[in-house]
């Protein structure tokens, strides 16, 4: 018995140690891949692409497979290593760590919009201006190009957009005879009727969400945040806010909506079951709903946010995300050229056939987009009403240098309103007061 | 001892074991008749009379185990649909286990078989090195007179002490400065590591192996190495697979070492990959994949439940060695 286990101890470990070699194997070619390391020209571009090497990309968007393998099919001397490293929050901390380390940070990375400032004020992404991004600025909706690029630098590609919609489950709308809201006064009395109907159902749920509320205070026609450089104020006490704490004070008082947090298993389970019966958010949620809410297939439908004056047709964008590539890449000329093929071009369009929602602005026209039907949504042309919305976004927004700390503090802030007497307004008011503090700890220069 | 076979050893037994017993005239011949129907196995120090609040009380505790387990299996048999809208603790209508397991195998280009093969890796290697390790280390202090063997006894003694998640960061800053983070070695290397395996091998040696044996070894004209092979590791084998099997649990279920030390998706073990799937569906457009998860978790669990099943036998008479006086 014992030798038997021996021998497959050894055996075992012979196993081990070979898969530790090519282990090592694999890993050690990483540095040899082509690139020079700095500057950067449409030609050095070119000229990578014909050397052909390595290009390690960070990003947890499920369609970039199909765009990596198209690169390399089209590009064969090109390797992607496609790495998802985690996915938000997550990820940008592995990559902070690794540009601190000063080793091991990719060529490629996804950054939402929201968290791009964050790279851009540490001057930790390239500019991409250099490499030819400068002829897309019409190529791109302007929401996102907004996002990626100001009047000094380019600093990302834009990959996807979010304008928001207003997804409704249909069948609990109808079994109860209520009617869809098209303004949020209607939403707020839709929201008693559906409780008061079935105690188990909620409007929506609702356990404070960063993203979401200044989403909806941007569609409200607030700008709480303004930034130049390293000058940011930061008000949360303007008119979009108001009337954005006045309505949703409203839900929260009345405990109208459900006490759940997007994305967990219980979110998914009662945007299938029906207790969830709204949701207000970005038009890259067919795809969550296909892949993660199945069974409630056929029920939900899609329609224009409500709004904040009757007949207005206002939107703002949610989520979205961009290519970028760090400084501390190690083949730049290659990272710009999966960006763009992966943005631009074949690549996005690629991309939106395997679901995404562009931010090109010719994917957005295109007939075949805005007639795709969704069997999802009972065989509706929501792209239509996707792309209405990223018509009507508002202009000017803009995130904090710091969003992502900001966003990691808002639930000790604003969350309290989910949780106890606190107000909304006074919630936002101490977000405000951690956000002032903590820019101020930074080197920014922080008003009101 | 265990089953008394002659009438004399039960009758003898049966008074000692319940002294307090009123030898009232029905209960004996209700016992009599009893045991006319059916052997009856006297109260003994292996078969103590039944408690009922005992027997509560671990019932509780076995449901409370077993559930988690017995959720896992009946929800590794649904898909998505059946996940969010049937009962958790019962079938849904359709049995898709098969169709699951082959499913989560191939997955993202069969991620989760490196993902499976990457957490074997660092258990033959971590866990077994550590057990090697912790064998020779024991051994040696236990056997072998040398100086600084108090000072080794205070490190080990300290060592057992300090919890590896005090010691996750500054290994994760010596790693980067050797460059080795992002590789397997990052897990191996301090998986080797076991303060508490080598002190259970210290202690285990010090009973099992008689010195007079290995005096007599001497004698016979035995070298050190063939006495440690040939006569001291046959008389560790129990302590040896105890120190395994915990090292084996503790390198299967490693998260946070991984979890600093790895990012590249292609070194994950299980743990990390199976997070990995999970964080999927928190995000915009993301892939929820809840079906493929719970699958995988109970695959993940099988092998650690072989292992366990397989090695109890020997772990069991090895943590009793030297618990009573003979």
């Amino acid at each position: 018995m014992r030798t038997h286990t021996t021998r497959r101890l050894l055996g075992a470990l012979a196993m081990a140690s070979t898969l530790a070699l090519t282990a090592t194997a694999c890993g050690s070619d990483a540095s040899d891949g082509g690139g020079s390391g700095s500057g950067g020209s449409p030609q050095d571009v070119k000229a990578a692409l014909e050397k052909g090497g390595k290009v390690t990309v960070w990003a947890w968007e499920p369609t970039l497979k199909k765009v990596a393998e198209d690169f390399e099919k089209k590009y064969p001397k090109v390797d992607v290593e496609l790495v998802n490293a985690g996915t938000g929050d997550k990820q940008y901390t592995a990559l902070q760590n690794a540009m601190a380390a000063g080793s091991g940070a990719p060529d490629v990375a996804q950054v939402e919009y929201y968290a791009l400032g964050q790279f851009t004020i540490a001057k930790s992404v390239e500019d991409l201006a250099g490499y030819g991004a400068g002829k897309y600025g019409t190529t791109f909706t302007p929401g996102p190009w907004n996002a990626v690029a100001d009047d000094k630098a380019i600093h990302a590609l834009p990959m996807d957009s979010g304008p928001m919609a207003f997804f409704y489950n249909k069948k609990v709308f109808d079994k109860h005879g209520i009617a869809v809201p098209t303004t949020w006064d209607e939403y707020v009395d839709a929201a008693r009727a559906l409780h008061k109907a079935d105690p188990k159902v909620f409007i929506t749920n609702d356990t404070g969400d960063a993203g979401a509320t200044t989403s909806l205070i941007w569609q409200a026609g607030g700008r709480p945040y303004k930034t130049a450089g390293t000058d940011v104020t930061i008000d949360f006490g303007d008119e979009g806010t108001k009337k954005y704490t006045a309505t949703w004070q409203k839900l929260l008082d009345e405990k109208l909506v459900a006490p759940i947090s997007s994305w967990s298993d219980a979110w998914y389970k009662g945007l299938a079951d029906g207790s969830i019966a709204t949701l207000s958010i970005g038009a890259w949620m067919p795809a969550n709903f296909t892949s993660g809410v199945t069974p409630a297939s056929g029920d939900w439908r899609v329609a224009p946010l409500p709004q904040w004056t009757k007949g207005a047709k206002a939107s703002a964008e949610n989520g979205g995300s961009s290519l970028a590539v760090p400084k501390a890449a190690k083949n730049k000329e290659l990272a710009y050229a999966f960006a763009e093929f992966a943005t631009t071009g074949a690549g996005a369009s690629s991309r939106v056939a395997e679901g995404a929602f562009p931010a090109t602005r010719a994917d957005l026209k295109s007939k075949a987009f805005l007639d795709t039907p969704f069997p999802y949504f009972g065989g509706q042309k929501a792209n239509q009403i996707f792309a209405e919305s990223a018509a009507n976004v508002g202009s000017d927004w803009s995130y904090l240098p710091y969003q992502v700390y900001a966003n990691s503090v808002f639930n000790d802030t604003v969350g309290k309103a989910y949780v106890s007497p606190t107000t909304l307004t006074d919630g936002l008011t101490a977000w405000q007061e951690a956000s002032v503090k903590y820019g101020k700890d930074q080197g920014f220069t922080v008003g009101k | 001892m265990t089953s008394p076979t002659t009438t004399a050893a039960s009758a003898a037994s049966a008074p000692a074991a319940e002294p307090s017993a009123s030898g009232a005239a029905p209960t004996a011949s209700k016992r009599s008749k009893r045991s006319t129907r059916r052997k009856s196995i006297p109260h003994t120090p292996l078969n103590p009379r039944p408690s009922i609040p005992l027997t509560l009380v671990t019932g509780l505790v076995l449901v409370y185990t077993l559930l988690p387990l017995a959720w896992l299996v009946v929800n590794a048999t649904k898909d998505q649909n059946g996940l969010l809208d049937s009962f958790g603790l019962w079938f849904a209508e359709d049995v898709h286990l098969w169709d699951n397991i082959t499913r989560t195998l191939t997955y993202d280009d069969g991620v989760f078989v490196r993902w499976l093969l990457n957490t074997l890796l660092y258990v033959v290697a971590g866990a077994g090195g550590a057990t090697v390790l912790a064998v020779l280390g024991g051994y040696a202090l236990a056997k072998y007179e040398f100086p600084g063997r108090k000072a080794v006894f205070a490190v080990v003694i300290g060592a057992v002490a300090v919890p590896g998640t005090a010691l996750a960061v500054p290994t994760f800053l010596m790693f980067s400065t050797m460059g080795l983070t992002n590789t397997p070695w990052a897990v191996i290397v301090p998986s080797l590591i076991s303060p508490f395996g080598l002190y259970l091998m210290w202690v285990f040696a010090a009973e099992a192996v008689p010195t007079e044996l290995l005096e007599a070894a001497r004698i016979d004209g035995s070298g050190e190495l063939r006495t440690f092979f040939r006569i001291a590791l046959p008389l560790l084998m129990p302590g040896t697979v105890t120190v395994l099997l915990f090292s084996m649990v503790a390198t299967w279920n490693n998260y946070f070492l991984p979890l600093i030390m790895i990012k590249d998706p292609d070194w994950y073990p299980l743990t990390l990959g199976l997070n990995a799937w999970n964080a999927q569906a928190q995000t915009a457009g993301g892939e929820a994949v809840f079906d493929l998860i719970i699958t995988g978790s109970l695959l993940t669990i099988v092998p650690i439940v072989v292992v366990f099943l397989l090695l109890q036998r020997y772990w069991q008479s090895g943590l009793a060695a030297g618990s009573v006086k003979e």
